[in-house]
């Protein structure tokens, strides 16, 4: 049983006073943490510098415990592969079944690609990533989904620079600190990534769910082509993340378009790279870059 | 003179009594980004926001209205929300348990557990709507409910674990 509170002062005008005060202080401190979240809401980019110090604060701890425990995130995933064995063996066989012989296929796709692109002589865009650093950890709390990069403004990354891991896109960076960075992680509800269907480019939205899926929505209203199984891969457009980094694969159908599971599982992934964002002046640098190597030998 | 002994009619250190709630409520607000864990969806209860509503619950009269403030600033850094929404969701549920103690004289076990459970909902969706307003509410509701029902059931827990925290700060060396 909790003690009532006094909360009525009595007599003494100064404490009537000073209750008085701390509910003006309070009310109007709320209303201007509203005003606050909502102007955040609006320019992301400019607030997340704030959180620089915190974030500074945070990652030594986040890089010891990642080292004592290694990675514990998987649990569930963990819990509920154990529980969808049997579905999921019978369903991998035929994906299997059905990747093996897209495989000839896109062998020969890319023999063809290649040729057409050496007779257009079109530069493929730099590989090569800016910098290497893995996924300390990430906002597990709130609605938004991102992750804490190892790495910031000592080894280039800056803000607006897309991250990759080794199966797909992980993410953008949202701002970078001294030596921490921030990433808005492909399933935030607000990451909105512009992709193609990996097989006949069909072009379609993907915006993030906020529990680990993503909803793709293609962007003529006519049909819905989805099926389960696609490959989506970015398409460039929006000039952010460069082309051909593969995004996610369709799982079903919805009502209007597909519900989509990112390839790269932030969770899991050892190492990312920080790629430069594919906006015209980079493709032009590159694109002066690129002879040499050729001209050299 | 034995300056280890505790001695008769000594009050606890004034010190210790401030710092704990303001230090635990900290803590738990920070330890989500210091686990090596990267969620795919809000996973983890909101710690800071259990110890701020339970120490609450508790001592009503231990911290003025306004604590909010400072201490939702501290978990708006940490949590990934945009900063100043739980500036103001905290502040606006401490308001709600200083009204409801006026209102409930003697509160039990049970209403503390319910007054927790019902601003814990209330401040999550509202984060959540606070922080995507473009998207459906019904689709940012359904994201948030798995982990609201978590820390609803959690609320026995952290009052027990803030209860310990109290003994602790009112111990007498």
């Amino acid at each position: 049983m909790v003690r009532p509170a006094h909360r009525r002062p009595g007599q003494s005008r100064k404490a009537q006073y000073s209750l008085f005060v701390a509910y003006v202080i309070a009310v109007t401190g709320a209303i201007a943490g509203l005003l606050l979240a909502l102007l955040s809401v609006v320019d992301p980019v400019g607030f997340a510098q704030l959180r620089v110090v915190s974030q500074e604060v945070a990652a030594p701890v986040a890089r010891v415990t990642r080292s004592i425990t290694g990675s514990i995130s998987g649990v569930d995933d963990n819990i509920s592969a154990y529980v969808k064995a049997g579905t999921q063996n019978r369903r991998l066989r035929n994906e299997l079944a059905d990747a093996r012989r897209k495989l000839v296929a896109t062998s020969a796709l890319q023999e063809e690609n290649r040729q057409l692109k050496s007779l257009l002589k079109l530069q493929q865009t730099d590989k090569a990533a800016l910098a290497h650093g893995y996924l300390l950890t990430s906002t597990s709390t709130s609605s938004r989904r991102i992750a804490l990069l190892s790495i910031g403004r000592n080894l280039g990354v800056a803000s607006g620079q897309p991250v990759r891991g080794a199966d797909g896109l992980i993410g953008r960076v949202l701002s970078a600190g001294p030596s921490v960075s921030q990433v808005l992680l492909l399933t935030d509800v607000d990451n909105i990534v512009p992709v193609r269907r990996a097989r006949d480019g069909l072009p379609a939205l993907s915006s993030g769910r906020g529990n680990g899926f993503l909803d793709v929505r293609t962007l003529n209203i006519a049909n819905n082509p989805f099926k389960p199984g696609d490959i989506l891969v970015t398409s460039g457009t929006g000039g952010l993340y460069p082309p051909n980094i593969p995004v996610a694969i369709v799982v079903s159908r919805q009502d209007d378009g597909a519900l989509a599971r990112p390839l790269a599982d932030p969770g899991r992934v050892d190492a990312v790279a920080v790629l430069r964002p594919y906006t015209p002046d980079n493709i032009e640098a590159q694109a002066t870059l690129a002879p040499n190597p050729d001209a050299a030998p | 003179m034995n300056r280890a002994a505790p001695r008769l009619g000594e009050p606890a250190s004034l010190w210790r009594m401030r710092i704990v709630p303001i230090a635990s409520v900290m803590v738990a607000s920070a330890l989500p980004l210091m686990l090596p864990i990267v969620a795919s969806s809000p996973a983890l209860p909101p710690l800071g926001l259990l110890f701020f509503l339970c120490w609450q619950l508790l001592r009503t009269e231990m911290w003025p209205v306004w604590i909010g403030l400072p201490l939702g600033l501290w978990d708006d850094l940490f949590s990934g929300a945009p900063i100043g929404s739980a500036v103001a969701l905290w502040t606006a549920a401490s308001i709600a348990i200083h009204y409801i103690s006026q209102r409930i004289y003697w509160r039990g076990f049970f209403h503390d557990w319910g007054i927790a459970a019902l601003l814990v909902a209330a401040v999550q969706a509202a984060a959540a709507l606070i922080a995507h307003p473009g998207s459906p509410p019904g689709r940012l509701l359904g994201l948030v409910a798995p982990q609201i029902v978590i820390s609803m059931l959690l609320v026995p827990l952290f009052l027990r674990l803030t209860g310990q925290f109290d003994n602790f700060r009112l111990k007498r060396r």
